[in-house]
């Protein structure tokens, strides 16, 4: 399978006649992916776990063969680890809320790094606020990276949860989460993954990582937008409280109490984006159709033929980190004396989007170069 | 989106890349800072009254040509206006870039300022060419 064939299973390339290089904002959604949502409300379309009808019973399967084959994707030990959200700020907000503020002490600390999304940085601002616990950043260098210097000087005693993003969505910079969890659990702290830009470039597997929480977002891996994940260690869910309350997540309710369903339903409140996880098996089946390997392939070739490129052009600066195996796909740049949303306008005109933005106290850009689109 | 040409005129150019009244006023009445916490652009606008007279107007700050352009163009077009002239102009000029008018005799008052009027035409940029006008509208309407 080449770039040209990849290209034509995204209909909106061609109907729109783009380059889309924002990747990182959402990605395209190929053809399977949008099929797999029309089928599903052509033919199964019921309310899961709801029904004792054979349509909401199929519905049902549909839901939980998907909860199955995430599981099998990240290698989760058990399918009851993979609670489906609507995206992973929401995974990341049920972690703060259920996890964060239940656990953590005056002079506790959260470690994040620098170049956490927002969603992963608000939420723990709120928890330290309530809890009078305390927060702690990780800072990169010159090479747009956190050292182990960094890690092993804020990571302490007294740390109890470590935030950090797998691969930035700024600076394309890929993290070593496996020696950040590591030396964590040697502290005594959970370690939360943001995987979200990572996970359609990325084989990921969780137990190998032994990472204690990992989140990502359905529409950054080419699935419909508003479903994410949450994966999380069973013993640590289990202790958790809920964090929506509503229908399907109960056990028995009665007028001053409920008691709660076990896992995975105890954080599935209300009627969940059906259609969302089913186009998220379809997106899975479709990376794992190309491959990892492929995937990579393509990947290295479009990145250094970018930054090959970039390089040539003496009014632009690039940020990233000159340790090739340390990058990802990102690629942030600037072009002297011109402010980034006029460069986005400018593009914008010849039909190709970038994201424009202010991040980590420089003014960058982030084009999002995904394997896939170009 | 229409010919780039039409944003990126000569007068938004030379406003943005060279503006005469981007310093600070020796004694300003007014100073009142504008922000869009989004994209970082970031003005201080300063002003000075002489009785209901807008008598001289300056600004600081960084941001792209938009909204540095709009800023300075928009000194140009109220320096001069009594607050009340000041404050049509303004909403004039909220209602052009909305699309909400297309008067043409309303538009004459904005002098220069018309030169943002395809800015209406790019949703994405429409905060840049206002952040100046919200910023002398919070002015003039906390006098």
């Amino acid at each position: 399978m080449n770039m040209e064939q990849i290209k034509k299973d995204f209909p909106i390339l061609e109907n729109r006649k783009i380059t889309y290089l924002d990747s990182g904002a959402t990605t395209q959604k190929p053809v399977q992916v949008i099929k797999a949502v029309e089928e599903f409300y052509e033919k199964y379309n019921a309310n899961p776990h709801r029904g004792a009808y054979s349509l909401s019973i199929d519905a049902t399967e549909l839901y939980e063969n998907t909860r199955t084959k995430i599981a099998k994707f990240i290698n989760a030990k058990q399918d009851q680890e993979i609670i489906f959200s609507k995206n992973a700020t929401e995974s990341l907000n049920l972690i703060a809320y259920s996890y964060g503020m239940d656990n953590l002490k005056k002079d506790d600390e959260i470690v994040l790094s620098i170049m956490e999304h927002h969603s992963n940085l608000v939420p723990w601002q709120k928890v330290t606020k309530k809890t009078k616990s305390k927060l702690n950043y990780m800072y990169i260098n010159e090479n747009y990276e956190i050292s182990d210097e960094e890690i092993e000087s804020k990571i302490t005693d007294q740390t109890k949860i470590v935030g950090i993003t797998h691969i930035s969505n700024v600076l394309g910079t890929i993290n070593n989460i496996k020696k950040i969890i590591k030396y964590a659990h040697k502290k005594g702290a959970i370690v939360i993954v943001d995987a979200s830009q990572s996970i359609p470039h990325r084989k990921i597997d969780v137990q190998d990582l032994d990472v204690d929480f990992l989140v990502f977002s359905g529409h950054k891996m080419l699935a419909p937008l508003g479903v994410g994940v949450l994966y999380g260690k069973k013993k640590l869910l289990n202790k958790m409280s809920p964090f929506l309350m509503g229908g399907d997540m109960i056990e028995y309710v009665y007028e001053q109490d409920a008691t709660f369903a076990p896992l995975p339903n105890k954080f599935e409140a209300g009627t969940q984006n059906v259609e969302g996880v089913i186009g998220l098996g379809a997106a899975i089946d479709y990376i794992e159709n190309i491959g990892y390997n492929k995937i990579q392939e393509i990947e290295t070739q479009l990145t250094s033929y970018a930054k090959e490129e970039l390089s040539k052009l003496d009014y632009l600066t690039l940020y990233m980190t000159p340790n090739k195996e340390n990058h990802s796909s990102v690629i942030s740049f600037n072009i002297k004396g011109i402010h980034p949303h006029d460069v986005a306008s400018i593009l914008d005109s010849e039909g190709i989007y970038i994201r424009s933005r202010k991040s980590l106290r420089t003014t960058t850009y982030e084009i999002f170069r995904n394997r896939l689109y170009l | 989106m229409n010919d780039l040409t039409d944003v990126y005129n000569e007068l938004i150019m030379e406003h943005s890349m060279n503006s005469y009244n981007k310093k600070k006023l020796e004694k300003a009445d007014y100073e009142e800072k504008g922000h869009n916490p989004n994209c970082g652009d970031e003005i201080t606008l300063e002003l000075k009254l002489d009785g209901n007279v807008i008598g001289d107007m300056a600004f600081l700050g960084h941001g792209c040509a938009i909204s540095q352009a709009s800023t300075s163009i928009m000194i140009d077009t109220l320096k001069g206006k009594t607050i009340e002239e000041a404050k049509e102009i303004i909403k004039t000029f909220i209602e052009m870039i909305k699309r909400e008018t297309k008067n043409e005799e309303d538009l004459k008052k904005l002098e220069d300022a018309i030169a943002f009027k395809n800015v209406s035409n790019m949703p994405a940029r429409v905060k840049c060419a206002l952040l100046a006008w919200h910023t002398m509208e919070d002015i003039l309407n906390k006098k």
